[in-house]
């Protein structure tokens, strides 16, 4: 492994400080699960590491119905899953956090390391980009807010600019009679990468019999995931049918643009695009109904 | 030769002090600064768990940890375990279910079982099977590792 | 059948001699082997699958700070002399070389070219990257078929096909060529109502041990090389360092440190000539540990095959002819197990008529190694296939169709041998009456399939001591690694002839240079032919202990009888004494107690399993859920059932995950597209339910207590076991391994 230099800030605007100072070959240490191996097996190249797990406001974790959820972006899946009130308002989001890894890396990996690895298969996007999530960054010159959907921007490459750093993800409180929901399809049943993942989210009306509105959002199956506008807005106003879900699946299909590599072929992912998109939306429905 | 840095950390316990490199994961300083091999390397990166250990009071990897991050926190490893007369009751379980073929991924089997009890002290095989998916054994088929962590919670 | 013997320690379930060790972290493997002045040593593999290696310039690494050595085949005897000594034996050593450090050309992506010694692994790992290589990059053949081809680029440009005693004029890929036959064939088939013709091709399997290879050596000045490592047979690594090295044998010691798994995976040497090769052109010890990558890409997997398997039978049921031919990838050099593959692949079966054909084939992967039941999964995914689909046609149940059809005690096997008292038909009834198998399967998109398996065992050689202490405990000195339990099954065979208990044995593994030599831990030996050396040592220890009372009662030695751990008078005398009472009075009567043996027990029993699999087929994914699974297996005799069950249990796990989801991903240039537990997708404890297990005991008469090899039969059965319930739950049969999602989806004709 390369040599590096480690720092760990004690604040936002420290962060920031050398993050601008070193440019590219300094790296925010947050979880560290990907960006440890990425650097052990030379796949990036890094001389300055910037622990930033002693910043208070990374380590932000609220929810109310008023303000939503307010997620610091070091805070390790762990406390998500455990936090009840997450559970009950962004199960999608949780259903993200508890499948990333296993237990141990649980412990340290956060939703904000997974936006910024960039990956193609990250789990915990789609359920973001359902959930309306923006990204809170604060730079050198200043903070600015982006929603999620528009956070990677191709594999391994983010919005951020020289100097930012992710420091906070929000997510609206979801209004009445909705929910989420977040699958990916694995060989195993634990501890792999998504072959191809599927989010939903959806609002239904008040006798729970129509689809007021959802949101449909994919991973690894294009160079970033994807929010599935089509399918989504197709939805709208519909009645739950399963005709109306397979026409959302078959959108979704429509906009998936996989390669075929070790963890599945281009043609398994688009055929799984459309069982998962089904799988997530009946999955979301379902919760709505069981609420 | 690259800088090293000093860090303090409790271990098992007791104070301890050594000097790493950055690129150090707390796993190599366990293994080699400070001759403590319960922790074993299997991958690496964080893919089998037999680096698995306490930190803070939650299961990590330690091969996806720095030393330089331990500074000011408590790390537990299965050496810290059993006291010096009487094995911990996983530990127990683990013998008594024979648990365990070649054993090299026994201790983390044993850190993450404890790191389970520690917060559900009556787990389902289910949920035992869920914590334990980053622990990779190839001797054993799991069968009876499930069985001694299901023991070790009733007892 | 003889009757049940009694026993006092053999069959209860002991807690395991070394068990404390290991569940506090104290049990030292091989990379936890520390010594002062230590240094790391880091191995420069190559990037392409097939090159030409025109130079090698280490002078930038030798200059990099913190480096103290660097090696490459130049520094290897053997490589050197190459040229002068091609017989038949040479060539191997140039092999093995060859695979130790790449001489003249590299076979495979990850062939070790050059290593270097530095005062930490990190700097030498740095150096590595320093050392400048030309290569000649040249096509890859990646798999069997391709290899086979006449104008397919050749690996070795002297090799040449033998086959059966003749060698081929011009060189191939074909190392060899093996023919088994019994009876005639033509009218075997041509007596058959129904014929089942089928291909198989099955994918690069690895044996998945969690601890990754290592290697500390260290050179005295007075020429005395010490290697401490993990390894399935300290000897072995004695002998074939003797070889690589051309170095006396008796200058070498070997320490066997505890080892973190094997399967067959490490008996063959990779970084200990290298640690060695450093150690003394450094003059300091040097420990070698490779990475999870370096083990997938630069060990042996098990080959890739390509299987084709004809059998027919009539319409009552009975076999009358059974044709194979096996393809074997044997990697970048000669020795793929196709020889176990053909050994196995009809045993099960009383059949008249057979033809097995099998061809050894080098590819541009690593050479491959031993994998528990070497070759014998791959042929019996197609046998046991076939043979499914043959009782589907007869309509017979297919666990009636094995026993009407199984071997027996005085069945000759196509390849030769004939069976002495075996268990195959007890290990199929068993798995007929479980209630796994009378329990209803009928729900949809769930299956059940069975599917049954053969291990020859081996034997060879191995060496107890036994030192009686006085307090009436014994220490137990053997030379085989304990992989999974096996100081106690060897521990418990010395107590039971004793009469005391299996914790009154203190059973310890030691070097090369300190005790008898034994074999490797493998071939599913050790509990057989250790628990052989630890039975006779225990005797001879047993007679001499005999003469000790004799010597205190003044009788005749014949007059003293041992039963039930006491030594008594039978001449009229009213004498009488325990083991353990008498163990201290060795003193007064002679002085210590040593016993000892060495043997090499010719009777190793073959080993069956049948195997029972309820499973569950996502038709919208493509992915198998195993639900149940049952594995009856004749043991012989279980010496402590608990790591008996833990054999058949890891067995079937790994069985299972070749069925389903493991197989080296290549990628066109012969990259290992998936080198790591992340994607190579063993099984976690997620993805399997318990795995019941039933224990038959039909003794081996060519043991004392019975006992055959446990080990490797239970990865036999699993993947035609899954590939039968497969097609009981959907109606397609699967022909390839791994029977991945994408694999099914594509036969469902999903995508
Ligand atoms: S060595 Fe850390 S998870 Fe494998
Ligand atoms: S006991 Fe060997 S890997 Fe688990």
């Amino acid at each position: 492994m390369q040599a590096f230099e480690y720092v760990a800030a004690q604040t936002v605007p420290e962060a920031v400080a050398v993050l601008d100072e070193k440019g590219q070959h300094a790296r925010i240490l947050a979880g560290g699960t990907d960006l440890i191996v990425q650097v052990r097996e030379a796949k990036l190249a890094v001389d300055w590491m910037v622990d930033i797990k002693a910043i208070p406001e990374v380590n932000i974790l609220t929810h109310d119905s008023q303000n939503g959820l307010r997620l610091g972006a070091a805070v390790p899946c762990y406390q998500i899953y455990d936090t009840e009130s997450i559970c009950e308002n962004f199960p999608g989001l949780v259903d993200a956090t508890k499948i990333i890894g296993g237990t141990a890396i649980q412990g340290r990996a956060c939703v904000g390391g997974n936006l910024c690895n960039a990956s193609p298969a990250a789990d915990s996007i789609p359920p973001l980009i359902v959930l309306n999530a923006t990204c809170v960054i604060v730079g050198p010159d200043g903070e600015r807010e982006l929603p999620a959907a528009e956070f990677c921007t191709a594999p391994g490459q983010t919005v951020l600019e020289r100097g930012e750093m992710l420091v906070e993800i929000k997510i609206p409180q979801p209004p009445s009679n909705s929910s989420s929901y977040y699958l990916r399809f694995i060989p195993r049943n634990e501890m792999d990468i998504a072959v191809v993942g599927a989010g939903a989210a959806v609002t239904l009306d008040a006798a729970k019999q129509k689809i007021v509105s959802a949101r449909i959002a994919l991973a690894a199956v294009a160079p970033t995931p994807l929010f599935a506008e089509e399918a989504s807005t197709l939805l709208a106003g519909r009645e739950i049918s399963e005709e109306a879900i397979n026409e959302a699946a078959a959108a979704a299909q429509a906009i998936a643009r996989p390669i075929s590599d070790m963890r599945g072929t281009a043609e398994q992912r688009t055929h799984l695009v459309g069982v998962l998109t089904r799988r997530a939306l009946k999955g979301a429905i379902q919760r709505v109904l069981d609420a | 030769m690259a800088r090293k840095t000093h860090v303090q950390t409790q271990l098992n316990g007791e104070p301890v002090e050594f000097l790493c490199e950055a690129r150090q994961s707390l796993l190599e300083v366990l293994r080699d600064e400070l001759h403590l091999t319960g922790a074993k390397e299997g991958c690496n990166n964080g893919n089998c768990g037999a680096c698995s250990l306490i930190l803070d009071g939650r299961l990590v990897n330690s091969c996806l940890v720095l030393g330089v991050e331990t500074e000011g926190k408590t790390v537990e490893t299965v050496e810290g375990l059993a006291a010096p007369d009487k094995l911990h009751p996983i530990q127990e379980a683990f013998l008594e279910n024979a648990a365990l073929q070649c054993g090299i991924c026994t201790p983390g089997f044993i850190m993450s079982a404890k790191a389970l009890l520690d917060t559900n002290p009556n787990p389902t095989e289910h949920e035992v099977r869920y914590w334990l998916a980053g622990n990779l054994c190839r001797c054993t088929g799991y069968d009876k590792i499930v069985r001694a962590v299901l023991d070790a919670a009733s007892a | 059948m003889p009757e049940k013997k009694e026993y006092k320690v053999i069959g209860t379930r002991p807690i395991r001699h070394d068990g404390v060790d290991k569940v506090t972290g104290r049990a030292l493997y091989g990379a936890d082997f520390h010594t002062a002045g230590l240094l790391h040593g880091t191995v420069l593999r190559s990037p392409h699958a097939h090159a030409r290696i025109l130079s090698i310039d280490t002078s930038r690494a030798e200059a990099y700070p913190g480096v103290k050595a660097v090696v490459t085949a130049k520094d290897l005897p053997a490589a050197q002399d190459k040229i002068a000594d091609l017989g038949e034996g040479a060539v191997n050593l140039k092999y093995l070389c060859d695979n130790i450090l790449a001489s003249d050309k590299a076979l495979y992506k990850g062939h070790a070219i050059a290593a270097v010694a530095a005062t930490n692994a990190h700097i030498a790992e740095e150096a590595c990257a320093l050392i400048d290589v030309a290569y000649e990059v040249l096509p890859p053949v990646l798999e069997v078929r391709q290899a086979m081809k006449p104008d397919a680029p050749l690996i070795h440009e002297n090799l040449k096909t033998g086959s059966m005693g003749e060698t081929a004029d011009k060189p191939s890929n074909i190392a060899s060529h093996l023919q088994h036959k019994k009876g005639d064939i033509e009218k075997g088939f041509a007596e058959a109502d129904v014929i089942i013709e089928r291909e198989f091709v099955t994918g690069t399997v690895h044996q998945g041990y969690i601890e990754p290879h290592n290697a500390t050596a260290l050179y005295n000045p007075d020429g005395q090389l010490t290697v401490w490592c993990s390894t399935q047979g300290a000897f072995t690594v004695r002998e074939q360092l003797a070889e690589i090295l051309q170095y006396p044998i008796s200058k070498i010691k070997v320490v066997p440190m505890e080892i973190g798994g094997g399967f067959g995976g490490k008996i063959n040497v990779y970084v200990e000539p290298v640690a060695a090769l450093l150690a003394k052109k450094s003059g300091r010890p040097v420990k070698v540990l490779m990475n999870r990558a370096d083990v997938f890409e630069a060990t042996g997997p098990t080959p890739a095959s390509f299987i084709s398997v004809k059998m027919g039978a009539t319409k009552d049921g009975k076999l009358t002819a059974a044709q194979t031919r096996l393809d074997f990838e044997a990697g970048a050099y000669p020795g793929s197990p196709v020889g176990a593959g053909a050994m196995c692949i009809f045993a099960p079966y009383n059949i008249e008529n057979v033809l097995i054909d099998g061809y050894d084939v080098v590819v541009n992967k690593p050479k491959t190694a031993p994998y528990r039941a070497p070759g014998a999964t791959n042929a019996a995914f197609g046998s046991e296939t076939v043979i499914d689909e043959l009782a589907e046609k007869l309509n017979i149940d297919a666990l009636e169709f094995r026993i009407m059809n199984g071997a027996k005690e005085g069945v000759k096997r196509a390849d030769g041998p004939v069976f002495p008292r075996i268990g195959f038909i007890e290990s199929v009834e068993a798995a007929k009456q479980h209630p796994h198998y009378t329990s209803p399967n009928g729900k949809k998109h769930h299956g059940r399939g069975v599917a049954s398996g053969f291990w020859f065992n081996i034997g060879l050689a191995s060496s107890v001591t036994i030192n009686v202490n006085p307090d009436g405990t014994i220490n137990l000195v053997e030379g085989s690694t304990d992989i999974g339990g096996t100081r106690a099954s060897i521990a418990m065979q010395a107590a039971e002839v004793l009469g005391i208990p299996a914790e009154a044995v203190n059973p310890s593994v030691v070097d090369t240079n300190s005790v008898g030599y034994t074999a490797v831990t493998g071939g599913s030996r050790t509990t057989f032919a250790t628990g052989y050396a630890a039975y006779e040592a225990a005797q001879d220890v047993k007679q001499q202990m005999i003469a000790r009372a004799a010597k205190l009662w003044e009788v005749d030695e014949k007059d003293v009888q041992f039963a039930d751990g006491e030594f008594s008078c039978i001449n009229g005398k009213e004498e009488q004494i325990s083991f353990r009472d008498l163990s201290a009075r060795l003193g007064e009567t002679g002085g210590p107690v040593v016993g000892r043996a060495a043997v090499n027990p010719p009777g190793a029993g073959g080993a069956f399993a049948t195997h029972i699999v309820d499973l569950e087929v996502d038709e919208e994914t493509g992915k198998v859920e195993i639900l149940r699974y049952t594995a009856t297996q004749d043991a012989g005799k279980a010496i402590h059932p608990s790591y008996v069950e833990g054999q058949i249990q890891g067995g079937v796990v790994q069985g299972i995950g070749w069925a389903l989801n493991e197989e080296y991903i290549y990628n066109a240039e012969g990259t290992m597209t998936n080198a790591s537990f992340l994607d190579y997708r063993m099984p976690t404890c997620l993805d399997l339910p318990m795995i019941d297990t039933v224990i038959v005991e039909v003794p081996n008469p060519g043991h004392p207590y019975g006992v055959r090899g446990v080990g490797e039969v239970p990865i036999v059965p699993p993947p035609a076991a899954i590939a039968n319930a497969i097609y009981d739950a959907i109606g397609i049969r699967m022909t390839e391994l791994p029977m991945s999602p994408d694999r099914m989806l594509k036969a469902m004709g999903k995508i």
